[in-house]
């Protein structure tokens, strides 16, 4: 195959035309990507053409070029943002070295297993949301979706691009096993807990691509300042990617409770019955989701206390997403305060080595983050006349790993007894009742200009195109 | 003071379910429930505490639940089995206690092997998620090991590549000695901190069955019926309760019913001195059901393991040990008999283990032991064996003295044949002839025959037989001149001449594995400020002194 077709068929900035090992094993990983792709993928709409964008370059004119594609023909391309020459390791015990552009045989397992990791939940989250397009609420969601879907697929690429190109023969084989676990499988679950829930309705989903994904986001800004060079380079394209993702989660939120507000003010009430009887979702229940998708999200992070993240960072492998903002690259000997559990279960001011905190840090960051949209939310409740707040819950609620985890807490951060815990644990996240609810709201809709009742019409379409915009032709 | 007798209801760590012919055991590590402060006991990693509570658990089972014949390990924490020794604990510990957990587990999972080669009990690993350290050294002391398939559970050896360290709770013994892997694929296994999953986990011969998460159980229930089939002597009906030893701690000393520990800390002796067997203790088989853990065979043993266990954690600067006994020599005889002659009775194959594998504690005590016997002694039958675990022997020869020509004797019975066996897997008479059939043969042939001291020692059964005038002084100036060498020196003196002849995989563990392992746990590479096992979890990487030695 000629350099030129090798472009043509997988977009890359990799010099895939020359290298002829990376060929063969990506030959053999490509039929069974599209198999998994055909299997596992958007359910029901393989043969419809999708307003899609494709990275064919790192450009601001190739990352995103526009049209129709049927998905299973997307070009799922391998792109590194460009190098720059002399990049000097910035943080851990080797600052001030050249940065690695081979795996030094010491970080081989560690590193794997940081791209292993990674790469998991790029498929698991495809799989999860692939029955959400037979409840779309509009065609501009629908292109959205399945926009999110492809582009995770683009980052499984990325991640199976760095086993095969660096990791030999275990990079092979983990490659292949990120197409055999399966969201959800029993026998082969997906890596992270999370990633095993299926996602079967749009709040979900929006929550999904606001909050988990935001997680997603942190944990490819750490890896952007590795100094395995091939990655950095790697995660810094696919942030560009992710940015987009979360806007998807921001604006479907803004849009739902937009929709919510518009018919408070038409029937003039803030009665959650009679919400839910004019078919928008009351702020209550959105609250409750967001308890629900923020609290299991922060669990990615990881423990509060952790050696892994030593190790990671000391090393050099993951840095402090925008490592540079900080001052000491080192942290050799600092420290880092925080409230922890003492013994007696109270919580109490604990110290310990900064390079053991960098979850937390991490973790820190993503929840400034987490509340910029929450401020944006609740403007437009405040200016509509309303006196409802949404709030994100304690990062000690509800956490199953870390210091917290099992520990009763109740929304606002403070201990609480058991009892109570349990007794008001269904009162602060979605109950069977508000499932069936939203449940009965997902009815799917694809007529042109047309949006589902709980949700307000987007307010510019993609690309500049018409909101009215066929983004999906269905009848194929 | 660290103690090591524990009532089910304080278990911590491990749930436990019994179900007719099945134990399963659950770890489940109470992370802020350490034996010591100052670490986390996470990802169901394990310290001495977790450990104690296992060792009490099995005895439990063995003596109180004569029914269960396979015992299932497993642990109640998603997909984690056990992250093994928690590396915090061995890396503020100081060398004294990194070495009494180590020989402590060790001898809990050799008690797992020692229970399956000898009609009691057998074990399988159900390892449902990952499987790391002294974890897998867990299960490599089952018999079998059964392996979640689910694309991610590994086990793995990972303690060279991030420790700096080996794995010394039998890992690598285990692994080419017993499940007979071949050699560079161990090195391959030892050298990968990630570990070997699914298929490749069964090729390598490292478990022994896998399954996806979905037919586990049905695995487990396959394996255990199969197993249970081969399990001779669990044929009880209503287990022995054990009850709580009667122990009373002062700073003079231990005592128990059946043993009193005097402690000289000043001199660094402690005088173990044991009241044998009366005559309630002689009845026929089904009284000594009846009588239970008061039966004084029972008691002993509970009681002399116990005692070894303090002495070894809560004095460490006691160096010798003399052991001397009171009783009758008929009595101990006879209750010797009883344990004979009722071989194929589950309890009696029961307290014969838990005797075999408290002898052997004994022998692994790093102390110089020195039995003395005097006029009052009974050491005979199953009493016999303290002789021959002894560095040395002291018997007092009356042929002189006016008044008493007769005693004290001592008597060989079968017990000391077969039995009570070393870990060497031969008797302690047998190790001390090397294994001379011969010179075997004639023993046993005196078996039964009392013999006084100069008997004895025609026999080469006693070191040292001083007459009255000279005993005491002579039994003084060889207890001074013992604790006056180098602590060290003498341990190492007494494990190189206590097991003459063949190696066996509990040998080489407590010889070769431990020694290297005891070596690596003193050198900077891995306890120096800038060593493996100080650095783990900082991030820093160790500064290696690379020159091979």
């Amino acid at each position: 195959m000629t350099n030129l077709n090798y472009q043509e068929k997988i977009p890359n900035n990799v010099d895939l035309g020359t290298d002829l090992s990376l060929q063969r094993a990506l030959e053999h990983w490509q039929p069974k990507f599209k198999n998994w792709w055909t299997e596992m993928g958007p359910e029901g709409f393989q043969a419809s053409d999708v307003y899609l964008r494709t990275a064919t370059s790192v450009d601001s004119d190739g990352w995103a070029t526009y049209g129709k594609v049927k998905m299973p023909e997307y070009r799922w391309g391998i792109f590194l943002n460009d190098k720059v020459e002399d990049r000097k390791i910035h943080f851990g015990d080797n600052i001030g070295k050249p940065v690695w552009q081979q795996v030094p045989g010491d970080y081989r397992s560690i590193l794997r297993r940081l791209i292993v990791t990674q790469g998991d939940t790029e498929p698991a989250s495809v799989e999860q949301q692939r029955e959400l397009g037979k409840t779309c609420p509009s065609l501009f969601d629908l292109r959205n979706l399945f926009q999110v879907n492809v582009e995770e697929g683009r980052h499984l690429w990325a991640m199976v691009y760095l086993l095969h190109a660096y990791f030999g023969r275990d990079g092979r084989e983990e490659a292949e096993a990120l197409l055999e676990r399966n969201s959800g499988d029993v026998d082969n679950p997906r890596i992270l807990g999370t990633f095993n829930e299926p996602i079967t309705d749009w709040v979900s989903f929006f929550m999904f691509t606001y909050f988990t994904d935001r997680d997603g986001k942190y944990q490819l800004k750490s890896l952007a300042e590795s100094s395995f060079d091939p990655l950095a380079r790697t995660c810094q394209f696919m942030l560009t990617e992710e940015a987009h993702h979360m806007q998807v989660g921001e604006t479907g939120i803004t849009r739902m409770i937009q929709r919510t507000l518009e018919v408070m003010n038409e029937l003039k009430t803030d009665s959650i019955d009679a919400i839910r009887n004019a078919g928008a979702i009351d702020l209550q229940t959105i609250q409750r989701y967001i308890n629900f998708w923020f609290s299991s999200s922060l669990d990615l992070f990881g423990s509060e206390i952790s050696s892994n993240s030593a190790t990671a960072f000391a090393n050099g492998l993951k840095g402090r997403p925008d490592e540079m903002r900080y001052e000491d690259h080192s942290e050799k000997n600092s420290t880092f305060t925080f409230d922890g559990l003492s013994l007696e279960n109270t919580i109490e001011t604990q110290t310990i080595p900064m390079r053991n905190a960098m979850n937390e840090i991490t973790r820190r960051a993503y929840v400034t983050d987490c509340e910029v949209g929450l401020k944006r939310w609740n403007r437009l409740i405040k200016k509509s006349g309303y006196n409802i707040e949404l709030k994100l819950p304690s990062t000690r609620f509800r956490r199953n790993i870390g210091i917290w985890a099992g520990v009763d807490v109740s929304p606002e951060g403070q201990l609480i007894t058991k009892n109570e815990y349990d007794k008001s644990l269904g009162a602060w996240l979605p109950s069977e009742n508000d499932k069936e609810f939203i449940n009965s709201l997902m009815v799917q809709v694809t007529k042109i200009n047309k949006t589902a009742g709980w949700i307000a019409s987007p307010n510019r379409g993609i690309n500049n195109m018409d909101i009215g915009y066929e983004y999906v032709n269905l009848k194929k | 003071m660290i103690t090591f007798d524990r009532e089910p209801d304080t278990y911590k760590h491990w749930k436990v379910d019994i179900n007719e012919n099945r134990a399963t055991l659950f770890l489940d590590v109470s992370e802020k429930d350490g034996i010591k402060p100052g670490y986390d006991l996470k990802l169901n990693s394990y310290d001495l505490g977790v450990d104690i509570e296992l060792n009490d658990i099995v005895q439990r089972i063995r003596f109180e639940h004569p029914k269960v014949k396979v015992v299932v390990i497993t642990s109640n924490q998603e997909k984690n089995f056990s992250a093994g020794a928690n590396i915090y604990m061995l890396g503020q510990s100081e060398h004294t206690w990194k070495v009494n957990f180590c020989k402590f587990t060790n001898e809990t999972r050799n008690g797992f092997e020692d229970s399956s080669y000898t009609g009691s009990i057998k074990f399988i690993a159900a390892v449902n998620g990952i499987c790391a350290g002294g974890g897998y050294e867990v299960a490599l002391a089952c018999d079998e090991i059964l392996l979640v398939d689910d694309r991610s559970s590994t086990v793995s050896l990972p303690e060279v590549p991030l420790l700096g360290v080996l794995p010394g709770t039998g890992g690598v013994t285990r692994l080419i000695d017993k499940r007979k892997v071949r050699k560079d694929i161990a090195d391959i296994f030892c050298t990968n901190a990630d570990g070997v999953r699914g298929k490749k986990a069964v090729d390598w011969k490292l478990v022994d069955y896998i399954a996806p998460p979905s037919k586990f159980d049905d695995l487990i229930n396959e394996r255990v019926s199969k197993v249970t089939a081969s399990v001779k002597l669990r044929n009880g009906e209503n287990g022995i309760k054990l009850k709580a030893l009667n122990r009373n701690i002062t700073n003079e000393g231990i005592d128990y019913d059946t043993i009193k520990a005097r402690i000289n800390r000043e001199d660094r002796i402690a005088n173990i001195h044991i009241i044998g067997p009366k005559s309630v203790d002689v009845i026929d088989i089904n009284e000594v059901i009846k009588m239970g853990s008061n039966w004084w065979a029972l008691k002993f043993a509970r009681e002399l393991e116990d005692l070894i266990l303090l002495l070894r954690t809560n004095e460490l600067e006691v160096g010798v040990l003399t052991i001397t006994s009171e009783g009758s020599t008929d009595d101990i005889l006879s209750v010797t008999s009883i344990l004979e002659d009722n071989k194929n009775v589950w309890f009696i194959n029961e307290i014969t283990g838990l005797l075999r594998r408290t002898l052997s504690r004994l022998d692994m005590s790093s102390r110089s032991i020195f039995t003395i016997i005097d006029n009052n002694s009974c050491f005979s039958g199953l009493l016999a064996e303290l002789l021959f675990a002894a560095d040395r022997t002291y018997m007092l020869n009356n042929s002189m003295s006016p008044e008493n020509t007769k005693g004290p004797f001592i008597t060989l019975s079968d017990i000391n044949f077969i039995s009570l066996e070393m870990v060497n897997g031969l008797s302690r008479l047998a190790t001390r002839f090397n294994n001379d059939e011969p010179k075997l043969n004639a023993l046993h042939k005196i078996v039964g025959k009392k013999l006084n001291a100069e008997e004895a020692f025609e026999e080469e059964l006693i070191t040292i037989i001083p007459d009255d005038l000279d005993w005491n002084e002579e039994i003084r100036l060889s207890v001074e001149e013992r604790t006056s060498f180098s602590p060290d020196a003498l341990t190492g003196l007494e494990a190189n001449l206590r097991f003459p002849g063949k190696e066996t995989c509990e040998t080489k563990i407590f010889g070769r594995l431990t020694a290297w392992q005891n070596w690596i746990f003193n050198r900077p590479n891995a306890v120096s400020e800038k060593g493996a096992l100080k650095l783990f979890g900082t991030g820093s990487r160790a500064k290696f002194d690379n020159k091979r030695v």
